[in-house]
């Protein structure tokens, strides 16, 4: 993933905030956001992840005119099953860790810039047989000054097998 | 309001219910604003049907989220250092979580006062979702 441009926007947090049901004012009222020791209107510590907003070729979200392998009519709209189905993380499967280093406060108004790397990958037996297998990736977002706000770290997970309920 | 080393113990504990009776729609709110449009959390025939899991489930990052919440109430804002779990368990709708955070550790780090805090999320069986640390810097 990179991203050239995320501009931390207020609307943006509020929204963020609601879906994750918090009711801290700081998120929504930039009058009270003043009189706290951030004195502005601060990112939830999780609001990051939602830099894929501003990723175009993030791959879990419908480009316009091109299908798309939710339901439809059928259960997916492709024929082929998707290699890859999510994670917010590493290299696909399901979201396994998140790890972020807070570097600097991140605020409304802000403009961030993304880059990731690929990180460690490992192997583990899983639980009911089949191999595992993890892929970390780094993500670093940067002020417009060039400085280090956030480092953020994700591990998905892939299993060999098609995963079965738990 | 922070958290006050000279207040503070180890072994100090804080937990907050942050979600009851997760929704449907609560996960189609997050992935609204995560961008995180993956059918798995909210189209239950491509999940069921195709994926072959019992129904849509929450991203990890609203559980995560939701946890956050917790230690942001907790610590104050603006106060986290760091913030990291691992996603333990699959969290579905219907679900009551609740996140807790107990204090591990309190130092000294380059002239500020740190707390480490051991982090978890459990739903209404027990079962552990969310399990991680997390940094805090306190006030003296």
């Amino acid at each position: 993933m990179a991203v050239k441009k995320f501009p931390i926007e207020a609307g943006h947090i509020m929204m963020f905030a609601r879906s994750v049901g918090d009711a801290n004012e700081i998120y929504y009222d930039s009058d009270y956001a003043k009189t706290t020791e951030p004195g502005a209107v601060i990112a939830p510590p999780t609001f990051v992840q939602s830099s894929a907003q501003f990723d175009p070729d993030y791959f879990l979200r419908p480009k316009i005119g091109q299908e798309w392998f939710g339901s439809g009519k059928e259960a997916t709209g492709i024929t082929k099953k998707p290699e890859s189905s999510g994670g917010g993380g590493g290299g696909g499967g399901l979201h396994a860790e998140q790890h972020y280093v807070y570097h600097k406060q991140l605020q409304a108004g802000d403009v961030l810039t993304a880059t990731t790397q690929p990180g460690k990958t490992w192997e583990k037996e899983g639980r009911r047989g089949g191999k595992l297998m993890f892929s970390e990736s780094v993500t670093e977002y940067r002020n417009e000054a060039g400085e280090l706000v956030v480092t953020a770290t994700g591990v998905g997970v892939r299993t060999e097998r098609p995963a079965t309920s738990t | 309001m922070a958290l006050k080393a000279s207040e503070l113990t180890v072994g100090d504990s804080y937990e907050e219910e942050v979600c009851r009776d997760l929704s449907r729609t609560q996960i189609v709110q997050y992935a609204g604003t995560s961008g995180d449009y993956n059918p798995l959390h909210t189209d239950d025939k491509y999940t069921t049907e195709i994926a072959k899991y019992p129904s849509v489930f929450a991203h990890g990052m609203l559980s995560m989220g939701m946890t956050g919440k917790m230690l942001t109430n907790y610590v104050g804002d603006g106060r986290l250092r760091s913030f990291g779990v691992r996603f333990t368990a699959q969290v579905f709708p219907g679900a009551t979580l609740t996140a807790k955070a107990t204090v591990a550790a309190i130092r000294e780090e380059d002239g500020e006062s740190i707390a480490d805090i051991e982090v978890s999320t459990v739903d209404e069986a027990g079962t552990v979702v969310v399990k991680g640390q997390a940094t805090a810097v306190l006030d003296a």
